[in-house]
């Protein structure tokens, strides 16, 4: 144990309510001691749960325990709480270009870069980024929403709603009430197709979520997320009448998952309204 | 209705926001312990989330998942949280819209592996 940490800890141990365990949980997080920043970084969210800080020394505890979900919520809690924290831009922007969602990591990257200008670490990084394109005298723009999700034209129209979207032959599907396939497919691993197996109990599954709100007072459900333990899948509705699944790898951010079910859930709304 | 979880379960509702926490036997939604702020309806919240644990848990066997370990129902004016605790029961907890939902979910990570 370093002279830091041991100070640190016992600071914290004299003054359990002082701010320490900010440092201290990083220190702990620095030397790949996670178990033990975990603790003092939960046992400190305990008392600041309103903290910005505290829930970013969280966030980046789970991010080094690639449990990338838990980050990211963490990291948009943080973004809600204070929209200019740095770390947490630096954060979310690291996981969204892990995901692949690059105007997404540009944006918060950039921001994190503009306030934050010594960092000429975090610069290299936005360049890299932007991909060679000219990024610093952009004017810069709100955050990247959703783009418009591609539906099919007229000519495909009596195909499916999904067809255009990335994931639609193994990872969406559309159901009606009934559990009737209307869309997309799902594909377990081997390339077996359950979308039939599958879809029957994605409306049971949609039906209990929409019982279990009403009757709790809970309001409208939006989204219904099952964690498992290869994939993690988003349950939305696309119509009152209409389920809809997204599927995902484990460990990807849970943000990414209802991002990839709304996308989903949009383009299908959309066809459903032209062709109904 | 078992006193022994009483510790767990307020590990969870003193977190900002949790309306309520309990154990609840998956099978028939039978209530093992619970923690409850006025106005939670006990018995329906049991009932529902042991239907909705198991019906995400078909919904996961057929669709190759894996099994669950983790449902959040996300709704206008609330949401509902449970956590698989084996095959045989469920930690559940009902919270408001400001929950620290990274937090509560580790926690009932952490509490349901307990269970087990």
């Amino acid at each position: 144990m370093t002279d830091d940490v041991r100070t640190l800890s016992a600071q914290l141990a004299s003054d359990p309510s002082s701010l320490a365990f900010l440092r201290l949980g990083e220190a702990l997080r620095q030397r790949g001691q996670l178990d033990a920043a975990l603790k003092v970084a939960v046992s400190g969210l305990g008392r600041y749960q309103h903290l910005p800080d505290a829930h970013d020394l969280y966030a980046r505890i789970l991010a080094d325990r690639l449990d990338y979900a838990g980050a990211f919520d963490e990291w948009d809690t943080v973004l809600r709480l204070a929209p200019h924290h740095i770390g947490a831009n630096k954060g979310i922007g690291f996981l969204y270009y892990r995901a692949g969602e690059l105007e997404s990591a540009l944006y918060h990257l950039r921001f994190a870069a503009e306030l934050d200008p010594q960092d000429s670490g975090l610069r290299v990084a936005v360049e890299r980024v932007a991909g060679g394109r000219e990024i610093w005298d952009q004017p810069f723009t709100e955050p990247p929403s959703a783009p418009a999700p591609e539906v099919r034209s007229d000519a495909a129209a009596g195909g499916d709603p999904l067809a255009r979207l990335e994931g639609a032959r193994e990872r969406l599907l559309l159901v009606d009430q009934q559990g009737l396939r209307l869309g997309g497919s799902l594909t377990a691993e081997g390339g077996i197709d359950v979308s039939e197996v599958a879809a029957a109990s994605l409306a049971a599954c949609a039906y209990e979520a929409s019982r279990a709100a009403e009757l709790l007072e809970l309001g409208d459900w939006t989204h219904l997320t099952i964690e498992g333990r290869e994939l993690g899948v988003c349950l939305v509705r696309p119509t009152a009448d209409t389920s809809l699944l997204a599927a995902m790898n484990a460990g990807l951010p849970a943000g990414q998952l209802t991002l990839f079910a709304d996308r989903a859930a949009k383009a299908a709304r959309i066809w459903l309204e032209r062709h109904r | 209705m078992s006193t022994a979880y009483a510790p767990l379960l307020e590990t969870l509702t003193r977190l900002r926001g949790v309306r309520g926490a309990m154990v609840v036997e998956v099978k028939d939604g039978l209530v093992v312990a619970e923690s409850l702020m006025g106005g939670v309806k006990g018995l329906a919240l049991a009932a529902l989330a042991a239907n909705l644990t198991t019906r995400a848990a078909e919904l996961a066997d057929r669709a190759r998942v894996g099994t669950p370990r983790f449902l959040h129902l996300e709704a206008s004016r609330g949401t509902l949280l449970a956590a698989p605790a084996g095959p045989e029961l469920v930690l559940v907890a009902v919270a408001g819209r400001d929950v620290p939902l990274g937090l509560l979910r580790l926690e009932m990570l952490r509490l349901a592996e307990h269970l087990t």
